[in-house]
């Protein structure tokens, strides 16, 4: 009887039948498993570090001898312009963002086929997958922003309220990184060549970002804009200015917003599509 | 009163065979196919690249309902598809055809720890497996001790459960998967593992949510255990639904129509000893009441094993034997086809031929399990001709043996049908 009164108040009715096409995304279940996207993340961090004996040191180290690469090579031998900025500092705050975003991209490319015993066993919105490993690089980030912090002050830069713009720009790298990474995962499950493909993605795109130059080294005008379709750019440009000033935002941080929306609703709509077939192909 | 969980109409679900090696696993695939086709397509060489890889059907047209509160089992042979149903019901892969309905939050366990990293502690993989099943972390923070009590691993709950021995992985995570709470739990053979403490707890807990008055599926190749949980039992068959009964008589069916295929051996002369001459195995088997060969025989009647031979030349004093062994390897009893003083007598010489020696087994004399069964051909103390000491197995199954109104397991490899009198004391 109790049991009986219980269930009409919350039983959900669950349709089973054959995939459409391209299915609405059901943002109401995904809020439902918010906790296994946080369990996935939490779980996604503790396996990385839990066997290193460095541990979380690895995230200081990693931009940080990067920086001293650059500098020595770009800074040093090739006398790359860096806006009156010291070039550590220069190449660090736009290393910082690309690291987050490409570790992210890198790791929820591979997540699904990562996954792939729970896909088969257990029902849950696939996209959990993609978003935990997008977060958990964000725990990185913060490590790492430690460092940076630490480079700015022994430059005697000051951070300003510019440094709230960090905030947006910092969920714009994440919201980049699973438009891509949501294409790229679901393309994986079914060619595993994706996964070979995406060191040399992110090694191009790269270089197509003012990670060792500025911005200002791209002609201004058509190329300019051209170059801005790459995603990065804009937010590696922000990142810059909002800790240490240059060249602020422009037009192409409007191009890379515009780029990031439609990669990522067409990730979306892709993925949902994908999921369907996950569970046998995988 | 009865409302329905589930409900579904013309499932069907179609794979393509040999999926892991013929699908276009790369793209470099993809675009030499597509090549071929344009060449063909082009008038090219003639040759033909046919593309159509051959599909099956792992389930088909299966209707059924469930009621609210009721216990389902699903009984079928490897590849009957119960595996399929189980995972189109959890929603884990999608029909090609048909509609279901499903009224009620499910719980799904077709594999015990989903998700456990062997990197992780105990304590961390509770959570972690719990979330991955559906438990809200309030949940799983309120059971934790409860699971923890159940999987006997308190001391190592912080160790990571790489160190741990299969047995404790096991109970830590069938512990998480019992503590969940939906109102429809589909199940697959997961009390297949473990030992037969970790069985016996398991069916414990599935019993008991079971009279909680949930709605349980449950798949399983343990006869008795569907017995024990289930009124009622489905029989699959090639992705079709062909028997639906109650579970005695569901099982019954099972067993009978042949769809276990075992329970004879045959020996083909190139894998026997030369030693053996002039006694040639040819087959040994086990007949039901019925006389139809079976693996899994009914205790509560009486079946037959039967030993086919050749002898190629005459033998005196011959007896052939069977010996009756648990899964252990402990005796449970000898027999020879001469044990009768005046059998023996009468057949001391055995001349050459085609023979058949066939044992009578009584009704309610051995308990339900798994049992060895060994041949042995010799002459007493002049020689031993042959013997294969496991030659076949075969499993017994409870329905209808004394006691079967305490669904726990008996001690002991016989559960004999004994006269008891039961009076006031003087």
């Amino acid at each position: 009887m109790e049991n009986s009164r219980q269930k009409n108040a919350t039983t959900p009715l669950i349709i089973l039948q054959p995939s459409k096409g391209w299915l609405s995304i059901n943002f109401k279940e995904l809020w439902l498993y918010r906790e296994l996207i946080y369990f996935l993340t939490w779980r996604d961090i503790k396996v990385r570090y839990k066997q290193a004996i460095l541990g979380v040191a690895w995230a200081i180290i990693q931009p940080l001898l990067t920086m001293v690469v650059f500098t020595v090579i770009f800074g040093n031998l090739l006398r790359t312009p860096s806006q009156d900025i010291p070039y550590p500092l220069f190449s660090l705050t736009a290393l910082l963002p690309w690291q987050l975003f490409s570790t992210a991209l890198q790791r929820s490319s591979v997540s699904l086929v990562g996954n792939a015993n729970l896909i088969t066993k257990i029902y849950f919105p696939r996209l959990v997958i993609p978003i935990s490993s997008v977060m958990a690089a964000l725990v990185d980030f913060g490590i790492s922003f430690i460092v940076l912090l630490g480079v700015m002050t022994y430059y005697h830069y000051w951070p300003g309220w510019n440094m709230l713009w960090l905030i947006p720009l910092i969920v714009l790298a994440l919201l980049t990184a699973l438009a891509i990474g949501l294409w790229l995962s679901a393309l994986n499950v079914q060619y595993r060549d994706v996964q070979h493909m995406v060191p040399f993605l992110i090694q191009i795109l790269m270089y197509a970002s003012p990670i060792v130059y500025p911005i200002n080294t791209i002609p201004a005008g058509i190329w300019r804009s051209l170059y801005g379709l790459n995603p990065i750019v804009g937010i590696i440009q922000g990142f810059r200015w909002a800790l240490v000033g240059g060249n602020p935002p422009d037009v192409t941080m409007a191009f890379s917003v515009g780029m990031v929306l439609i990669l990522l609703v067409g990730g979306l709509f892709y993925f949902r599509r994908m999921e369907k077939t996950f569970a046998d192909i995988v | 009163m009865s409302d329905i969980a589930i409900r579904v109409e013309n499932l069907s679900k179609q794979y393509r065979i040999g999926l892991a090696q013929n699908r276009p696993d790369t793209l470099r695939d993809v675009l030499v196919n597509g090549f071929h086709r344009l060449q063909n397509k082009l008038g090219g060489n003639g040759e033909v690249y046919e593309d159509s890889p051959s599909h099956i059907w792992a389930l088909k047209d299966i209707s059924f309902n469930v009621q609210s509160g009721q216990v389902l089992g699903i009984v079928g042979r490897n590849g009957a598809g119960k595996s399929t149903l189980l995972k189109i019901l959890s929603r884990v892969t999608n029909p090609t055809e048909g509609y279901g309905e499903i009224h009620g939050r499910v719980g799904s366990l077709l594999e015990v720890g989903t998700g456990f990293h062997s990197e992780l502690s105990g304590r961390e993989n509770i959570y972690l497996n719990g979330a991955i099943l559906g438990m809200r972390r309030e949940e799983i923070d309120r059971k934790f001790d409860e699971i923890v009590a159940f999987s006997e691993v308190d001391k190592f709950i912080d160790t990571p459960v790489k160190r741990y021995s299969s047995g404790m992985y096991l109970r830590l995570a069938f512990a998480v998967a019992a503590h969940l709470e939906p109102e429809i739990l589909v199940v697959d053979e997961v009390l297949a593992v473990g030992d037969a403490e970790f069985q016996r707890k398991c069916l414990g807990k599935m019993n008991d949510v079971a009279q909680e008055g949930r709605t349980v599926l449950f798949v399983s190749h343990n006869m008795s255990a569907i017995l024990r949980l289930t009124q009622e039992a489905i029989v699959l068959d090639q992705g079709r639904i062909v028997m639906r009964a109650p579970t005695p008589e569901a099982v019954d069916y099972y067993l009978n129509l042949g769809l276990s295929k075992q329970g004879e051996r045959h020996w083909l002369p190139e894998e026997v000893d030369k030693a053996v001459e002039p006694f040639h195995p040819i087959s040994l088997r086990i007949l039901n009441s019925k006389g139809k060969i079976v693996d899994t025989v009914n205790a509560s009647e009486g079946f037959s094993i039967e030993m086919e031979y050749r002898l190629s030349d005459a033998i005196t004093g011959l007896r052939v034997g069977l010996y009756l062994m648990t899964t252990r390897g402990e005796y449970i009893f000898t027999t020879f086809d001469t044990d009768d003083p005046s059998l023996y007598e009468k057949i001391s010489v055995r001349p050459a031929g085609h023979y058949v020696s066939r044992c009578e087994i009584p009704p309610d004399l051995l308990n339900e399990g798994r049992f060895i069964l060994g041949v042995n051909a010799s002459t007493y103390r002049i020689r031993r001709y042959f013997q294969d000491d496991k030659a076949l197995t075969f499993t017994v199954d409870a329905t209808g043996a004394p006691g079967m109104q305490w669904p726990e397991k008996r001690l002991g490899p016989v559960r004999p049908k004994l006269d008891w009198e039961i009076k006031a004391a003087e």
